[in-house]
């Protein structure tokens, strides 16, 4: 059973000002990039961070083999029910995905 | 025609490697530039209006800055200064630097940049329609605006070329975007505009965009069409990956930044290696807005909290650790009504359940069943009265409650005495939204000393 952590070189969540959260997947080359690419939907990221599709930003930078996707912060950063001030446990979400 | 900045770290407060700020020193920069400051650490240092770092550490970094300018008689400037760029924020940095300067038997001519905002002139500008909200803005009332403990506007790179006209040997400048801190040199040398926010988009965080972040020192050198970036401690790279990379960093979107003004368009940047250590940047734009406006930040006190933490060994009750959380909502629920007189709509209470999905919520996918549970316990209420007095009411509940109705009363273990404690005040941001200005000085005062 292989992760999206186990395929990639890294994925980093942080803050993008209080608001935003973004989230920046490295991948190790073109075959994993095309390949994360294809698992990483509008679907996907709405389902696993509970957010509506329409809110969801993705990014494609293929020089560098990374994929960014920014949503609003799941809460505003260091208000009440905020969990994480600095968005960076966000990526885990990510890293445990398990792919087919 | 060359400008050469030098960037000691990503923040004065991380520290940064002295022998790498000396190889900066031989280069012979024109400018020393350093950012001071973040929302990234939260609301409360904005809301306070004051420093997340120690005032020690930033004394003796400061300090190093300062015999490094006094050596060169080259400007140093700081922006955001204090963490969260207030007036109190900027007061308190002035503070040191005047007890370093006596202390070094310097006398530099200091230039003040002060970026906090009077409520009256925001409520006004929400009148006139002047407050447009950026990404992911929440709504903005005037009742929202009163309440906010301080407001701060960002300045760019038209309010710190003003401080450095000044001839100021030292500038602090209050809250201030990190990527016009570095670039308002090069543009008042020359530089285009696409190229010098697109070095101080790079540089912003030291050596962050190379091989070796910790290192902290990193010299740009900025000609008319171009920049080139080179760390300065030794085992540190700057790669064409690692340098391009650095756009993705913290940023909404990676190809256009939001700046004071306008945006910086790096989508036709090209980086090219130019030896083992330094890479060249060209190509990258700058567009310029129809409307001047800059960014404004708010935080006000949401209310105020106790914290409560108790440890949940008990097998059948790390089994069944969201039934007893509930049952104690339910039971401090009728307890705070009759006894304080208050309604949920006056108060929160929230377990976190460290060991099971504290970090994520509702969010967690990966949940199993461990040897033990924390259970922190945040209140959140409109006093600090309030507050503790719901924690109070909180204790024998998180001490004793049990889940079953017979049977011994459970005693569970809380690490400290006493074991709840008063959190103060909550701040939470509220603005994400830029202000048009007629001038960018509009709302920004200049200071000499």
């Amino acid at each position: 059973m292989k992760t999206l952590g186990d395929i990639t070189r890294k994925i980093r969540s942080k803050n993008a000002g209080p608001f935003s959260l973004t989230i920046d997947v490295f991948c190790f080359d073109q075959y994993g990039y095309d390949k994360v690419r294809k698992i990483l939907t509008p679907e996907k990221i709405s389902e696993l961070y509970k957010i509506s599709q329409d809110e969801i930003k993705k990014f494609l930078i293929p020089k560098l083999h990374i994929i960014k996707i920014t949503i609003p912060r799941p809460e505003i950063q260091g208000s009440s029910f905020d969990r994480d001030l600095h968005g960076a446990s966000f990526s885990i979400i990510l890293e445990e995905l398990v792919i087919h | 025609m060359t400008a050469k900045v030098l960037i000691p770290s990503g923040a004065l407060g991380i520290t940064y490697s002295k022998t790498a700020l000396k190889e900066g020193l031989k280069k012979n920069p024109d400018i020393i530039v350093i950012d001071g400051g973040s929302t990234d650490s939260g609301p409360a240092y904005l809301g306070q209006g004051i420093s997340k770092y120690s005032r020690s550490t930033t004394k003796a970094e400061w300090k190093t800055l300062m015999e490094a300018r006094a050596s060169l008689k080259i400007p140093l400037v700081i922006g955001s200064a204090g963490t969260c760029g207030t007036n109190s924020s900027v007061d308190w940095f002035l503070e040191i630097t005047k007890e370093l300067a006596k202390e070094l038997g310097q006398r530099p001519k200091i230039a003040v940049l002060r970026c906090s905002q009077s409520k009256t002139t925001i409520k006004d500008a929400l009148k006139k329609g002047l407050l447009k909200p950026l990404q992911y803005a929440p709504p903005i009332t005037e009742e929202r605006i009163q309440s906010c403990t301080n407001i701060v506007g960002l300045a760019g790179v038209e309010q710190i070329t003003k401080a450095i006209n000044t001839g100021a040997d030292i500038i602090i400048a209050g809250r201030s975007t990190d990527a016009s801190l570095i670039a308002s040199y090069p543009i008042l040398n020359g530089v285009e505009e696409g190229i010098a926010w697109h070095g101080g988009k790079i540089g912003e965080c030291g050596a962050f965009c190379s091989t070796n972040p910790k290192t902290g020192v990193i010299l740009i050198s900025f000609e008319k069409k171009g920049f080139t970036v080179e760390p300065m401690e030794k085992d540190a790279q700057a790669t064409p990956d690692s340098v391009a990379a650095h756009m993705v960093y913290e940023n909404s979107d990676p190809f256009i930044l939001r700046e004071p003004g306008g945006c910086l368009d790096v989508e036709s940047a090209f980086y090219e290696k130019i030896n083992e250590r330094s890479v060249h940047v060209t190509g990258s734009k700058w567009i310029d807005e129809k409307e001047y406006s800059i960014k404004l930040e708010g935080a006000y006190v949401a209310g105020y909290q106790n914290v409560s933490i108790v440890l949940i060994r008990d097998k059948k009750y790390v089994e069944h650790i969201d039934a007893w959380t509930s049952q104690i909502k339910e039971k401090a629920k009728t307890l705070i009504s009759q006894t304080l007189g208050l309604e949920t709509t006056n108060y929160q209470i929230q377990f976190r359940l460290i060991g099971k999905n504290a970090t994520l919520g509702n969010l967690e996918t990966n949940i199993n069943v461990p040897c033990e549970i924390g259970v922190l316990g945040i209140v959140t209420a409109q006093s600090p009265n309030d507050a503790e007095e719901i924690g109070k009411i909180l204790n024998p509940l998180l001490l004793h409650h049990s889940l079953f109705e017979k049977g011994e009363l459970p005693t569970f273990a809380f690490p400290f005495s006493p074991p709840s404690f008063n959190a103060g005040a909550k701040y939470e941001f509220c603005l994400n939204h830029a202000i048009n200005l007629k001038d960018p000085m509009d709302i920004f005062q200049l200071e000499e000393y």
